[in-house]
């Protein structure tokens, strides 16, 4: 165990585990525009730290199911046709007040509500790595699985329909795998910017994709490039490390968006 | 084929809907916009649950269905062999046969998003052959297509009805090219308003009241070409006609 000791080993671990699950899971958020519902359910966590601190049980426990409970419920709500991005507003970002009113409530416990917003990857312990290849495991599993019912119900639910898939059950797989990439991710970036691990990767590797799979993969690598280049950085410069980490990943959408600019016009 | 039965009740927008199709039929449904045309098909593959009512079908039917239309989001990369691949995987000889058979066999490496509405939908015909489907379902497979498209499309649909011997089911606007090339044709409006072969269909007073006589016209523009004119209504015989 003496490679884990290392801090940053650990924070390397720990990043590329929430990459291997964010960026696969972040390609279906983007394929399937579910980009603020990605959102609504990573703010929701706050909530769920509060709640596992009052009641003293596992931060991850309380993470996940306040992240199910949202992820369901928009879930649900998207298929009574209300308008969705109000919706979602409304939802995220109340959530994400609630999380912290509930949160100052909390008396005797001191919070440190930086670390959960922002990620504090930096204090990784070896349970904290357990948790989070275990989730995101769970989450590779279940998209490996569901692969192709999971495509065809993004590309139409008609044609999943006719092929005897249930769309509805994809989405419930695809809520699932969303709230345990959250209780996974909080730890590593935070609450404000787990919608940013799902999202840049993906939409950085899309220029450079001709098929779902290569996108997933091509995803992952950035997101790994992300986490590594951003976790020096932010030794080098004394920057806090989850945001430099969605920074460099940001800065690699750029150059990605800039290279499809200059060589990808010239195919049609 | 055992044949399908549909009963929609309650306020939903088909009521006892009754009707069957064989193998070896091809079968179209017209109507209006909001005659529940595209619910109707949506219920032989299960999308909607029936209110009232059951959809029967030979057991283990096979079902190949080319959806009214196909958005593909820009950010998802798909080649047209990888969309065959969907939802399971296909031999290479049995993607190009399919191709080929709905005579788009040069486009295998192509991404989906370049092309055209035809080669679009040619595609969608290939993936749904590929299960070597009982039931061929189009909804409206020739939105967006120019007249020599759509009909070099249903010309294919026949071919293919021919060579694999499927009924096939498909809903249509194009009135006029459309009772060419089906056996029956059912006229939707929430039920059905008459059925029969497409003369019988054109005829009937359920169908003009429909249609008006623009459509009529249209129709008796395609069957009598050469001896009829409707110059009490030229503007929707020449729309229709278009």
């Amino acid at each position: 165990m003496t490679l884990l000791d290392d801090f940053l080993v650990r924070a390397t671990l720990a990043g590329l585990g929430l990459v291997l699950a964010a960026a696969p899971l972040g390609c279906f958020v983007v394929w399937r525009r579910m980009a603020y519902f990605g959102d609504a359910t990573a703010h929701a966590a706050i909530l769920g730290v509060a709640l596992a601190l009052a009641f003293d049980t596992s931060v991850f426990g309380g993470v996940l199911v306040v992240s199910l409970l949202m992820a369901f419920t928009v879930s649900s709500l998207s298929n009574r046709g209300y308008a969705m991005d109000t919706l979602l507003g409304v939802l995220a970002h109340s959530a994400l007040a609630f999380g912290l009113v509930a949160v100052s409530f909390l008396q005797g416990v001191r919070v440190d509500l930086m670390a959960y917003l922002f990620g504090d990857i930096l204090a990784v312990g070896v349970p904290d790595l357990a948790v989070i290849w275990g989730g995101a495991t769970l989450v590779l599993v279940l998209l490996w699985w569901r692969w192709s019912a999971l495509l065809t119900a993004t590309l139409n639910p008609d044609l999943a329909f006719a092929a005897g898939i249930d769309p509805r059950r994809e989405q419930l797989v695809l809520t699932l795998a969303l709230a345990l990439v959250v209780a996974v991710a909080i730890k590593v970036v935070g609450v404000l910017l787990i919608a940013a691990m799902l999202i840049v990767p993906a939409a950085t590797a899309r220029p450079f994709a001709t098929t779902p799979e290569r996108m997933a993969l091509a995803a992952i690598a950035i997101g790994a490039l992300a986490v590594i280049g951003g976790l020096q950085a932010s030794l080098e410069w004394d920057t806090p490390t989850g945001p430099s980490i969605v920074c460099l990943a940001a800065i690699l959408f750029t150059l990605s968006s800039i290279a499809q600019a200059l060589f990808g016009r010239a195919r049609p | 084929m055992s044949g399908l039965n549909v009963q929609l009740g309650g306020q939903t927008v088909l009521h006892h809907v009754d009707f069957s199709i064989d193998s070896g039929e091809i079968v179209t449904i017209v109507g209006p916009n909001g005659s529940g045309k595209s619910t109707l098909l949506r219920a032989i593959i299960g999308a909607v649950e029936p209110g009232a009512g059951a959809v029967t079908c030979k057991p283990g039917l096979r079902i190949g269905y080319v959806p009214q239309k196909l958005h593909i989001d820009p950010t998802l990369p798909m080649t047209v062999r990888r969309f065959l691949d969907l939802p399971q995987r296909v031999h290479d000889e049995a993607a190009r046969d399919a191709l080929d058979e709905a005579g788009a066999g040069a486009l295998s490496g192509r991404q989906m998003s370049g092309l055209s509405g035809g080669q679009f939908q040619r595609v969608l015909l290939a993936r749904a052959l590929l299960s070597k489907p009982e039931l061929l379902i189009l909804d409206e497979a020739t939105q967006g297509l120019d007249q020599p498209g759509s009909a070099a499309f249903y010309q294919k649909i026949a071919e293919v009805r021919d060579h694999l011997g499927c009924a096939v089911l498909m809903v249509s606007h194009e009135l006029h090219v459309v009772m060419a090339a089906s056996d029956r044709v059912v006229c939707l409006n929430g039920h059905v308003c008459c059925q029969g072969e497409p003369e019988h269909v054109a005829s009937a007073p359920e169908y003009r009241a429909l249609f008006g006589t623009g459509t009529g016209g249209a129709l008796a523009l395609y069957r009598h070409e050469h001896h009829h004119s409707h110059d009490h209504d030229p503007d929707h015989a020449h729309e229709a006609a278009e």
